[in-house]
């Protein structure tokens, strides 16, 4: 998988969530996550799961977890509200859950219709007890991925991480 | 005469110590908890609904040498019937997916669901390209229903058609978090 300078960070998260032991990646498909779903895809070592709708990713980390196994919910922050009932079992539960964010409706937007999820992403977030990471910059993406899988893995806690635009760049419309 | 599923939910399980276990929320939960005794291979939930048949994946993708038996109602299902192409698409072969099918939404008052409106679950199992399914209505067919479920070479999807009749609710614990402890203590010796 070549990774051009532009998406070089997106194959810093691939390889940070790894180094990091997640072996199981699921995903509804977005263009922040392209390089993370391909490598994933063409990885002999991990689980490459597409999702019908990201709740499923939910679940799924949940079971991953009771059957010792590390994973990550790869999505547009779009699908956070698809969620937002399966974050209770994640915090009732008290279940270590890590799920990476490609922002939309976020800086620089220019559809409309995203911006009304952008706007309520962290106010879920908050509502639902997550600790939430945020990415601006390149060259942080290694050190949030890894301070992110440290207090979901480790700290048991859940946690979202949000891929900015200010990183990821606003599509154009 | 449908099935009463007081009989035939443990017949079609067996010895639930084969299992590794999600249990969707209600029925199912109470049923598998007096089934084990609410033992430390099942996980119940108790409420999340529609998240037994993901959470049942992802427990089959990380226990491979384990057999996964996910069993849910019919209404539990529906809310996320989509899962069943994210399971098609994957076929895990340790995955048993048992669908007890009243046809009603029985915690709330046994309204209607989908299956009792012409809607059929395991064509809808066929189509997502799940290749080991069958429908259970008769006594007869618990024997054979038993064996799809433990001996399949691929994921399997048993939908048991039973009546309107309550499962047991003695045994449920509904912690969350004191239950996830426990499975992973038995299956994995975690502390936590």
């Amino acid at each position: 998988m070549e990774a051009t300078t532009e998406d070089r960070w997106q194959k810093v998260v691939y390889d940070t969530l790894k180094k990091n032991g997640v072996t199981i990646f699921s995903y509804v498909p977005d263009a922040g996550h392209r390089m993370a779903i391909d490598l994933s895809l063409a990885d002999p070592d991990v689980h490459s799961v597409a999702l019908t709708t990201e709740e499923e990713g939910v679940a799924l980390a949940a079971g991953a977890h009771l059957g010792g196994a590390k994973s990550a919910l790869l999505m547009q922050s779009s699908g956070l509200g698809n969620c937002i009932n399966f974050f209770s079992m994640i915090t009732g539960g008290k279940f270590p859950f890590l799920t990476i964010l490609s922002m939309r409706g976020d800086y620089g937007e220019g559809n409309p219709w995203q911006m009304g999820m952008g706007k309520a992403v962290r106010p879920i977030l908050d509502a639902m007890g997550f600790v939430t990471v945020e990415i601006t910059q390149k060259d942080e993406v290694e050190r949030a991925i890894d301070a992110a899988c440290t207090m979901a893995f480790q700290s048991g806690e859940a946690v979202a991480v949000l891929l900015t635009q200010k990183l990821i760049g606003a599509k154009k419309f | 005469m449908p099935l009463d599923r007081n009989h035939a939910v443990p017949a079609l399980v067996g010895n639930p110590a084969d299992f590794l276990m999600i249990a969707g929320l209600a029925g199912t939960a109470y049923e598998l908890a007096s089934i084990t005794n609410d033992g430390d291979n099942l996980y119940a939930l108790g409420g999340a609904m529609g998240a037994a048949l993901s959470m049942g994946l992802g427990l089959a993708l990380a226990q491979p040498k384990r057999r996964v038996l996910v069993a849910t109602g019919d209404g539990e299902l529906l809310m996320n019937v989509s899962t069943l192409a994210t399971v098609g698409a994957l076929q895990p072969p340790n995955l048993s997916i048992l669908c007890v099918d009243n046809g009603h939404y029985g915690e709330t008052g046994y309204q209607k669901s989908h299956t009792s409106l012409g809607v059929d679950l395991e064509r809808m199992a066929i189509g997502a390209g799940i290749g080991s399914t069958m429908t259970i209505e008769r006594e007869d067919q618990l024997a054979a229903g038993a064996r799809m479920l433990r001996e399949s070479n691929g994921t399997s999807f048993v939908l048991v058609k039973v009546s309107t009749v309550d499962a047991p609710k003695d045994k449920l614990s509904l912690d969350g978090g004191a239950n996830r402890v426990r499975f992973r203590q038995a299956l994995l010796r975690a502390a936590r």
